[in-house]
């Protein structure tokens, strides 16, 4: 007995470097898992309001850009409405019309990374503002990334700059499919693979959202095909995709929450468990 | 005396983590270069205290790092690892009686300060990109960040050194 007490008095060191190094490997493996209820995240009180004071003071510095962007946005979003209300006919405007399934937030990013392998944002509405994980994130220019952790004012997203996001999405003009992944390498290019050989790819080919999950619609802007290859096997297309967002600089952006998608899911479920 | 070394300890502690998160952790040099100057505390804590506590403190010094960065526990094994390592860097920089002569970093050679920091900052950046990039895959790509992160880093500790350095 006196034996084990001493030997952890003369390794005390050891054992507690052991212990913290144990835990800190824990909580890292934990983030390379996706939706393993995170412990370790900046939605949390301390980082969220850091981050939202340091956002309030910096939020000024790309002022003349943001208004820029939004009046792009407006001019879009006017030619839109006309269009509609064109085609809109008053006598069928009740019966056809269908609830769009989608409700959009807008949030303030009060803190991005973009220059390691796994980024994420931090954003200013939490669980009091109805947001959830697995919400789809977009800016006015396209794809952002999805919500994976809240807490009650705060929430973080994990970028498209991820090597762990992979997002269903397709050619605009044609509907072969394939997955957004990352390589690391730079942070306005994201590659899209699994495009099979059949599918006519040319430079500058608009990339948009497959519309295959219930986190994202369908036909929300990715960016445009800089450069392509076959793969190994020659089967199918990588596509370098250059993205129309500057991930390097964003300050607002919205959230899409599917009204239908419990409602999906549980019928998926509902087939998978009857086969 | 020894309350005032305490104290400047807490601060020191708390000044590196917010100017670690606020703007070091923003400045990617060519995209990816960013220094990692925390560890100053980890390098000026009393060369003769307690070794038990410095290896907690460091750990809470990650973590909190990884908090506001949303990295797990990346910075934290880092931190924990070089503040268990310390004494045998220490001796390797600065001979084997550094602990009976009672040495002060300040009134050490540049070059012995030198050594040191550069084995304190290199064994901190290879733990820290191989547990974030995580994939034996990128060996190249941890390789490059910790070589360029790690010079980076070397030299903004030297200057903070040399600037901060009291000559009394």
């Amino acid at each position: 007995m006196q034996q084990i007490i001493f030997f952890f008095i003369r390794n005390k060191n050891f054992l507690l470097f052991g212990l913290l190094f144990l835990i800190s490997v824990y909580f890292t493996v934990q983030t390379h898992t996706y939706h393993n209820g995170k412990y370790v995240s900046s939605a949390n009180f301390l980082s969220g309001n850091v981050f939202s004071a340091k956002s309030n003071v910096t939020g000024y510095f790309g002022l003349e850009d943001e208004n820029k962007r939004l009046t792009e946005e407006n001019i879009l979003l006017r030619t839109e409405l006309e269009n509609l209300k064109s085609i809109a006919n008053p006598s069928t405007l009740d019966s056809t019309v269908l609830p769009s399934g989608y409700i959009f937030r807008s949030a303030r990013i009060i803190n991005n990374t973009y220059s390691k392998s796994k980024n994420y944002l931090t954003l200013k509405k939490g669980k009091e503002d109805s947001i959830k994980i697995d919400m789809g994130v977009i800016s006015s220019k396209g794809i952002i990334g999805i919500v994976n952790a809240t807490s009650k004012n705060f929430s973080t997203v994990q970028s498209i700059l991820n090597t762990d996001s992979q997002i269903n999405a397709r050619l605009k003009k044609s509907n072969h499919f394939g997955t957004l992944v990352w390589d690391t390498k730079n942070p306005n290019r994201v590659q899209l693979i699994d495009i099979p050989r059949l599918a006519p790819v040319k430079m500058g080919d608009t990339i948009i959202t497959g519309g295959k999950s219930t986190i994202f619609p369908e036909g929300i802007l990715i960016g445009t095909v800089e450069e392509f290859n076959l793969d190994g096997d020659a089967n199918y297309y990588d596509l370098q995709v250059k993205l129309f967002n500057d991930m390097t600089s964003l300050k607002h952006v919205y959230l899409i929450e599917n009204t239908n998608k419990e409602e999906i899911l549980q019928l998926e479920n509902e087939v998978e468990d009857a086969e | 005396m020894q309350n005032n070394a305490i104290l400047i300890n807490i601060l020191r502690f708390i000044l590196l983590v917010f100017i670690q998160v606020l703007l070091l952790n923003h400045i990617n040099f060519l995209g990816y270069i960013n220094p990692y100057i925390y560890i100053l505390f980890i390098l000026l804590y009393p060369l003769s205290g307690n070794k038990g506590l410095l290896i907690f403190l460091s750990f809470l010094l990650g973590f909190s790092i990884d908090i506001f960065g949303d990295s797990g526990g990346v910075h934290a094994a880092a931190s924990v690892f070089i503040a268990y390592i310390r004494p045998w860097i220490l001796k390797f920089s600065f001979g084997i009686s550094y602990e009976h002569n009672n040495i002060k970093l300040y009134k050490t050679s540049l070059a012995q300060q030198f050594t040191y920091i550069v084995a304190m900052v290199f064994l901190h950046h290879i733990i820290l990109f191989s547990l974030e990039i995580f994939n034996l895959s990128h060996i190249l790509l941890i390789i490059k960040s910790t070589l360029f992160s790690g010079i980076f880093s070397i030299i903004l500790l030297m200057s903070i050194l040399i600037l901060f350095s009291r000559k009394n």
